[in-house]
């Protein structure tokens, strides 16, 4: 029978099933951050139980970590804790950890592939919704709770049940300004954010083959947003070229034998899938989100939607919600927005590309005065190449701050935090009421977007920066 | 895990669509390194105001609510992030049961690791608990009979047979699982053999 990548992977990893369908699901590499696993360890140790694979499981600080001169520590006594919990049971139990000051740290999502330590047709889980992000490279990657995460620690499986299959197929040619944040903020504002909900979608069609790696995982991050369990993108000649010589890629004969069964990792031609959305990439503008929810999205050309002309009442009372909190009236245009702060950065947008191309539309530029900006590299080592390539003073010299790499403002864990009624252009995933601090209100955009933002002061369109 | 059997409480409503777990548990709580404790801050920014004063609207504020056990609230319940926070806080709290026609998958499966029941009934359904909960009368739940019992009246719930089996007998996953470790064993030798770089 025909089989969908999602079933082939599935099938590769299943120890055990159990006549209801619950399977016992074998995990090859799990990534673990300070905030959802200290609990974890505390149980393994009340039960007096071990780590079973402990060099399958990498460790990283990234959500509490400070984004300012780390010399000093960390002042917040709770994040501090937080980090040095991570930190001696990785100790205790004998994982690898990519600590504070290592040059490797980074956002958990931007360092498994970074390293090599995420590969195609693997099943990767993180106590992290976002862990979705490694699908872009034909893994099975997706969130699970604590006690899951406890659960793989000690048994290196994980008790799931089988999604379904749907597929959505991008198809076209993106139009000028169009990024990969703008075709996910479409399909989640197409399908909505309960569409994907008990499936795992795989993305497909030209304009996915067309894109790079790094553009996919921006795709693949946002799947949860639109609440699927995970996203997929089949592995090809670029997924391949991007883990060679990666620190934790196979090597040697390893390699070719890697290689080749990657090659086997697509959906057949006739496979069947549950569910199946076409978009086209001509009906893709530059967009923002206006609402607290990442499904409330507008092309930068359009207005904020009137919440009379909904017919669900339950979708108008949200949207009503929405607005109040967001300090916006129906119709009013988008592009008169004004915004207070820029946040570049983030597992959705803090790669090297996303700077490269956030630098090439800013270069010489100056961004508006009253807006204050800020770049966060996802990753030490792309804050590093970012300062090799001088992209760190093309942000500096029109104004942005250049900080040490670590989630920030996506969720503002740190310090980096919007004050109550300020107005953020972000490039991270997550609009939600408070998501960047009490009462902060969010629009999620491109990092081309967030660009023509700061400099212009308003939300703006990237098609029109000259 | 405690188990769960039966439950009568005046259920909690909140009549809003999409509500993620920011909302349930904001970041700043997500800093402690223990499950306990973290039921006064559940629903912080709709419970408290920016100086830390209790909104008197706010419907867990008030009597009988406050004492809820049960809440019912609208489609799409617990989506956002994995942090298994949301339903530690909301058991801090004293709720032990989250009525919804809808919820995101993560949420939905760390409550059965918590000894939580989420259920899921139509939109009908709702409409006729959120009154009872309005009239301040109880319902009653009883997972062994799949059923949610209120005045004269009875809705039956679906359940996956095996996650009712883990909440009626507080069954520790982890502790399943590892009964299977010689099936493990066997997988990871193979594993070896074919795909040697993991
Ligand atoms: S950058 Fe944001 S979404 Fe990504 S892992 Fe960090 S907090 Fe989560």
């Amino acid at each position: 029978m025909p089989k969908t990548l999602y079933d082939k992977i599935w099938n590769d990893h299943l120890v055990h099933q159990d006549d209801e369908g619950n399977a016992l699901l074998y995990v090859d590499r799990h990534l673990v951050h300070e905030v959802t696993s200290p609990q974890a360890f505390e149980g393994l140790r009340m039960q007096g139980r071990k780590v079973r694979r402990p060099e399958l499981t990498l460790a990283v600080p990234d959500h509490n970590v400070p984004t300012t001169d780390r010399s000093k520590g960390i002042a917040d006594r709770q994040s501090k804790l937080q980090v040095d919990t991570l930190r001696d049971n990785c100790k205790e139990f004998g994982i690898n950890l990519f600590d504070v000051n290592d040059k490797r740290q980074g956002i958990v999502h931007i360092i498994g592939p970074e390293q090599g330590f995420t590969q195609p047709g693997t099943v990767i889980v993180c106590g992290d919704s976002h862990t979705a992000t490694h699908g872009a490279f034909g893994s099975l990657a997706f969130g699970i709770g604590t006690s899951e995460v406890e659960h793989v620690l000690a048994t290196q499986t994980l008790i799931q049940k089988k999604s379904k299959n749907f597929r959505v197929n991008v198809n076209g040619n993106l139009p000028a300004g169009v990024t990969s944040k703008d075709v996910i903020l479409k399909i989640i504002g197409t399908i909505g954010t309960a569409g994907g909900t008990g499936h795992v979608i795989e993305f497909a069609g030209d304009v996915i083959k067309n894109l790079s790696v790094e553009q996919r995982m921006t795709i693949c991050n946002m799947t949860i947003e639109a609440g699927a369990r995970a996203g997929l993108i089949a592995p090809d000649e670029k997924t391949i070229k991007y883990f060679e010589n990666r620190p934790m890629s196979p090597k040697g004969e390893n390699w070719d034998k890697a290689v080749e069964s990657w090659k086997k990792l697509f959906s057949d031609k006739d496979a069947k899938f549950d569910k199946e959305v076409n978009i086209n990439a001509k009906d893709i503008e530059p967009l923002v989100t206006w609402g607290t929810s990442p499904q409330d999205v507008s092309p930068i050309t359009g207005e904020v939607p009137d919440p009379e002309k909904e017919t669900d009442l339950d979708r108008k009372t949200a949207m009503y919600r929405s607005l109040e909190y967001m300090g916006l009236k129906p119709k009013m245009k988008i592009s008169d927005i004004k915004v207070d702060r820029i946040f570049i950065g983030s597992c959705t947008n803090g790669r090297i590309e996303d700077l490269r191309l956030a630098a090439s539309l800013l270069k010489g530029k100056k961004i508006a005065s009253d807006v204050s900006a800020m770049v966060v590299p996802g990753s030490g080592l792309v804050k590093k190449q970012a300062e090799e390539e001088g992209i760190d003073k093309i942000f500096k010299n029109a104004g942005f701050q250049w900080r040490e790499p670590g989630c920030s403002m996506c969720l503002g864990m740190n310090e980096d935090q919007l004050s109550s009624k300020e107005r953020c252009a972000s490039t991270s995933n997550r609009n939600f009421e408070g998501r960047q601090g009490r009462g902060g209100r969010t629009h999620l955009v491109s990092p081309g977007m967030a660009v023509a933002a700061a400099l212009k002061g308003y939300l703006a369109d990237v098609r029109e920066i000259n | 895990m405690q188990k769960f059997l039966k439950l009568k409480s005046i259920p909690a409503h909140i009549p809003l669509m999409n509500i993620d777990t920011d909302m349930i548990i904001p970041k700043q709580f997500l800093k402690t390194i223990k499950r306990t404790g973290l039921g006064k801050s559940l629903f912080y920014e709709m419970r408290y105001d920016e100086s830390g004063k209790i909104i008197d609207k706010f419907i867990l504020n008030n009597e009988p609510y406050n004492k809820s056990k049960i809440l019912i609230a609208g489609k799409n319940f617990g989506c956002g992030s994995s942090r298994e926070h949301a339903p530690w806080a909301l058991l801090d709290f004293g709720i032990k049961c989250v009525i919804s026609t809808s919820f995101a998958d993560i949420f939905y499966n760390n409550c059965f690791n918590n000894g939580i029941l989420p259920i899921v009934i139509d939109e009908k359904s709702i409409g006729n608990l959120a009154s009872y909960s309005e009239r301040k009368e109880e319902i009653d739940i009883d997972l062994e009979e799949q059923k949610i019992s209120y005045g004269n009246n009875k809705i039956e719930f679906k359940i996956d047979p095996s996650k009712k089996k883990r909440l009626l007998e507080g069954l520790d996953n982890i502790g399943i699982s590892l009964k299977k470790i010689p099936r493990i064993e066997e997988f990871e030798i193979s594993l070896k053999k074919d795909k040697p770089w993991i």
